[in-house]
C-alpha cells in the first residue's frame, strides 16, 4: 500500500494545477467544490494512512530507487504516526479554512484557493520525505504560497507590509536552511535523512557541524517565530484575511519545529548524543523566553488579531521546551500541545474574521459591547481562550501535563510553573478582549493598549451561520483534545518512535521492517501535580483576566509604583517590534549568532 | 583543494545580509537577497567541485572518466528555479508598497508596529 503514501502530496498538488487550469472551462455557481473536495479528499487519504502506519511505518522510494547496499540513491517518504499525524492535521485545517471562505474571499478566488492547496502538499511532503533536500524543496514552495496569501489585500498598506516583512525574513531562513544542508552534504556526501545521520554519527561533532546545525535550526526558528527570530510574525498575522491566519497559526508556525524535531532526531542526534543536555539547556531557554515575551505582548494589545498574534507566539515558545526536553513525553507534549492549540487558535482567528465581517473592525475597545447579538459567538470564543490555557482536563491540559512530567524527569521541573504562567497570561488576554467585546465588562478606554488602524472587511456577502458553525467545530474539537480515550498512549508511543534514529536507518537503508505496535488504550487519570498547575493555571487566567479588564479600580499609588517600573520595559519592547524588516533581519543575525556562540562552545 | 570558493559563498552571504538591514529602498533590499542565495549558489558548487574533470554530461566520453558531482548542480538549478519565483513575489509587493505608499523606503512604509 506504498501507494497511499503518496497521496497527501499528490492529490492537493494535482488539484490545485487542474483547479488552475479548469478556471475559464467550469462555471461561476460550482467554482468553490473542487478545491474543498481535494482538500478533504488529502485529508481522508492521511487519515487512512494514519490508521495503517499505528504498527509498522511505510517507506515509498520515488521512481523505485531503492537503496543499494545500504547506500540511498534516490529520494523516499517515510510514513511513521507523527508525521502522518501532521499532514493529516493540515488537511482537516486547509479543509476547514476553505470551508469557512465559501463566499468570505470573494477577490480573485481562484488564486486564493490554488495557494491554500499548494500549501497543504508543500505541508505534507515536508513531514513525509527522508531527504534533507527534499524537505527543503517543499518548505520553500510552500513558503511561497503563503507569502502570496499573507499579501492577498493587495489595496492596503498593512498586509502589504506584513507580507513583505514576511517574504524577507523568512527568505533569509530559508538560505541559512539551505547554507547548513550545503555543509552537511559537503561534509557526509549525503541527502537522504538516514544516511547523513549514520555518517554524522561515526565521529565527534566538529566546528562544521555546528555552524551546519546552527544554520539550520536558525531557519526553522525563524519560521516558527522563536526569540528573537520572532519580529515578523506579529505583522503578518494581524492583517492576513482570517482563513489565512487559521492555517498560518494552526500549521505554519509549527512546521519548523517539525522540521527541527525531525532533523535533529534523524540527522544529528547520533553526532550529539552525548551532548544532549546542551542542546535541552537552549531549547528550553529559548523556549520559555519566547513563552513569556509572547504573552507580555498579548496583554498590551488590542487589535484583537495581532493579540491572536503574540499568543501564537507563546505557545510556539512552550511547544519548543517540548521538543527540546528530548525525551518521548516531551515530544510526545509537542504533539499534543500542536493539535489542541492549532484547533482553538485557528477558531479564535476566524471568529476574529466573523466580528471584521460583521462590523468592520476588530478592535478590543472600539467593538466594546457591540457583539451582544452574537452570543453564541461570544461563549464560543470564550470557551477556546479557557481552553488554550490547559485548565484540567481541557483543551490543551494534556500537552500541558505530559510536558510537566518531561521536564521533571529530565531536571526541569521548574519550569512547569514559567509554562504555566505563560499560557494563562497570553489566554488572559484573549479571554479579557472577547469579555469586552461580546458581554461589555469592564472598562471601556485602556491607554496602555497599542491602536492599529482599521483594516477592511471582505466586501461580499458571506455566510454567517456556516461560520460561525466552522469555528464551533474547531473549538469543540480542541475542547476535547486533552480527553480522547487512549490518544495520550498513542502520542506517546509514537513519539518514542519518532526519535528511534536506529529503526529509521534500518528501514530506509536495509529494507528492514520498523514494527512498533501500539499499546492497548489505557483510560489515564491525571497527575494531582498536574491537577495543581491546572488549577492554577486557571486562578492566574481569571485574576489577570479581571486585571486587564478593571486595571482602573486598582488604587491609584499601586498604579504608579507600577507604571514607573514596568513602563520603560514596556517601552523598550514595544520598541523591538518596530514594523521594519531590516530590524528584525538584524535580530535574526544576532539570535544566529548568540546560538552558535553558546553551541560553539557546550557541543564540544 | 583551495578554500576561495567557501571564503567568497561566506563573503557573499555576509555583505548581502549586510545590504539586507542597511537597505533604505525595497528594490534594493530585493537584490541584496538575491546576493545571499548566490552565496548558496558558489557553496553548492564549490563542494561538488573536483580538480581536472569534466562536466558531469556522460556523453562522448570514456566510461570511468573523472566528473564534478552532479548532485549539487541539480540542487544549484532547483534553488535558483525557486528563488526566482520568491524575489518575482517580494518585487510585485515592492511595486504594489510603492502604489499605496508613494514610497520604497521600508521605514515610511511601516503602518503597523509594537
Amino acid at each position: 500500500m506504498s501507494w497511499l503514501l503518496v497521496m497527501p502530496v499528490v492529490v492537493p498538488l494535482a488539484s490545485a494545477a487542474l483547479v488552475a487550469a479548469g478556471d475559464h472551462v467550469v462555471p461561476e455557481a460550482v467554482k468553490e467544490y473542487p478545491p474543498m473536495i481535494a482538500a478533504a479528499a488529502s485529508a481522508v487519504f492521511s487519515v487512512l494512512l494514519l490508521l495503517q502506519v499505528q504498527s509498522h511505518d511505510l517507506v515509498h522510494w520515488h521512481g523505485g530507487w531503492t537503496p543499494r547496499h545500504g547506500v540511498a540513491i534516490g529520494i523516499a517518504f517515510v510514513g511513521e504516526p507523527l508525521g502522518v499525524g501532521f499532514a493529516a492535521f493540515a488537511g482537516v485545517i486547509v479543509t476547514a479554512a476553505l470551508v469557512f471562505s465559501w463566499h468570505y474571499m470573494e477577490e480573485s478566488p481562484r488564486l486564493y484557493r490554488v495557494l491554500m492547496l499548494v500549501f497543504l502538499a508543500a505541508v505534507s511532503g515536508f513531514a513525509l520525505s527522508a531527504d534533507l533536500f527534499n524537505m527543503f524543496v517543499w518548505f520553500e514552495l510552500g513558503a511561497v504560497a503563503t507569502y502570496a496569501l499573507a499579501g492577498y489585500m493587495v489595496e492596503e498598506l498593512g498586509p502589504l507590509q506584513g507580507a513583505i516583512n514576511f517574504a524577507i525574513t523568512n527568505s533569509i531562513a530559508a538560505f541559512s536552511i539551505l547554507f547548513g544542508i550545503g555543509l552537511v552534504y559537503g561534509r557526509t556526501g549525503a541527502l537522504n535523512l538516514a544516511q547523513i545521520g549514520e555518517s554524522l554519527a561515526q565521529r565527534r561533532p566538529d566546528g562544521l557541524v555546528i555552524v551546519a546545525f546552527t544554520l539550520i535550526v536558525a531557519g526553522f526558528f525563524v519560521k516558527s517565530a522563536l526569540v528573537p527570530f520572532h519580529l515578523w510574525l506579529a505583522d503578518t498575522y494581524a492583517v492576513a484575511p482570517a482563513p489565512v491566519c487559521l492555517v498560518f497559526a494552526a500549521v505554519m508556525s509549527e512546521l519548523g519545529l517539525f522540521g527541527i524535531a525531525r532533523i535533529y532526531w534523524t540527522a544529528f542526534s547520533g553526532a550529539f548524543a552525548a551532548h544532549s543536555g546542551a542542546i535541552t539547556a537552549t531549547f528550553v531557554a529559548v523556549g520559555l523566553a519566547t513563552a513569556l515575551l509572547g504573552a507580555v505582548m498579548a496583554l498590551l494589545q488590542r487589535h484583537l488579531k495581532r493579540l491572536l498574534a503574540y499568543t501564537v507566539i507563546a505557545h510556539v515558545g512552550v511547544t519548543l521546551v517540548g521538543i527540546g526536553l528530548l525525551n518521548a513525553k516531551g515530544t510526545a507534549a509537542a504533539a499534543n500541545l500542536v493539535l489542541a492549540h492549532g484547533l482553538l487558535t485557528g477558531a479564535l482567528f476566524l471568529g476574529a474574521g466573523v466580528l471584521l465581517r460583521e462590523f468592520g473592525d476588530v478592535d478590543e475597545l472600539r467593538l466594546f459591547g457591540r457583539g451582544g447579538r452574537l452570543r453564541v459567538l461570544g461563549t464560543t470564543l470564550a470557551l477556546a481562550a479557557v481552553g488554550l490555557a490547559g485548565v484540567p482536563y481541557v483543551g490543551t491540559f494534556l500537552g500541558h501535563s505530559l510536558l510537566d512530567e518531561s521536564a521533571r524527569t529530565r531536571g526541569y521541573g521548574w519550569v512547569a510553573p514559567l509554562t504555566v504562567l505563560a499560557t494563562a497570561v497570553s489566554s488572559a488576554a484573549v479571554l479579557r478582549a472577547v469579555a469586552r467585546i461580546f458581554f461589555a465588562v469592564g472598562t471601556r478606554e485602556d491607554p496602555l493598549l497599542s491602536a492599529q488602524p482599521p483594516e477592511e472587511p471582505p466586501e461580499e456577502e458571506a455566510n454567517r451561520p456556516l461560520m460561525v458553525v466552522v469555528t464551533a467545530l474547531l473549538v469543540a474539537l480542541g475542547l476535547a483534545a486533552s480527553v480522547i480515550p487512549g490518544l495520550q498512549d498513542r502520542t506517546e508511543h509514537a513519539a518514542d518512535h519518532f526519535r528511534d534514529r536506529r529503526a529509521y536507518v534500518g528501514q530506509l537503508l536495509h529494507g528492514e521492517q520498523a514494527k512498533h505496535e501500539p499499546s492497548p488504550v489505557v483510560l489515564h487519570s491525571a497527575k494531582p501535580v498536574s491537577l495543581v498547575y491546572g488549577g492554577l493555571e486557571a486562578a492566574i487566567l481569571l485574576a489577570a483576566t479581571a486585571l486587564g479588564l478593571y486595571r482602573r479600580r486598582v488604587p491609584l499609588g499601586v498604579r504608579r509604583v507600577a507604571g514607573r517600573f514596568l513602563g520603560p520595559p514596556i517601552t523598550v519592547l514595544r520598541g523591538f517590534h518596530s514594523g521594519i524588516a531590516a530590524d528584525y533581519v538584524a535580530w535574526i543575525t544576532v539570535g544566529t549568532a548568540l546560538i552558535g556562540g553558546i553551541w560553539a562552545l557546550t557541543l564540544r | 583543494m583551495s578554500y576561495l570558493p567557501y571564503v567568497v559563498a561566506g563573503w557573499l552571504f555576509l555583505i548581502g545580509l549586510y545590504g539586507v538591514v542597511t537597505s533604505r529602498n525595497f528594490i534594493h533590499l530585493t537584490v541584496c537577497l538575491t546576493v545571499m542565495q548566490s552565496s548558496t549558489y558558489v557553496l553548492l558548487l564549490a563542494i561538488g567541485y573536483k580538480h581536472r574533470s569534466s562536466a558531469p554530461i556522460f556523453y562522448g566520453i570514456p566510461a570511468g572518466s573523472r566528473v564534478v558531482d552532479p548532485v549539487v548542480q541539480a540542487l544549484t538549478l532547483t534553488d535558483i528555479v525557486v528563488s526566482v519565483a520568491v524575489v518575482a513575489l517580494i518585487l510585485s509587493l515592492a511595486l504594489d508598497i510603492h502604489e499605496q505608499a508613494k514610497t520604497l523606503d521600508p521605514e515610511q512604509a511601516v503602518e503597523v508596529s509594537g
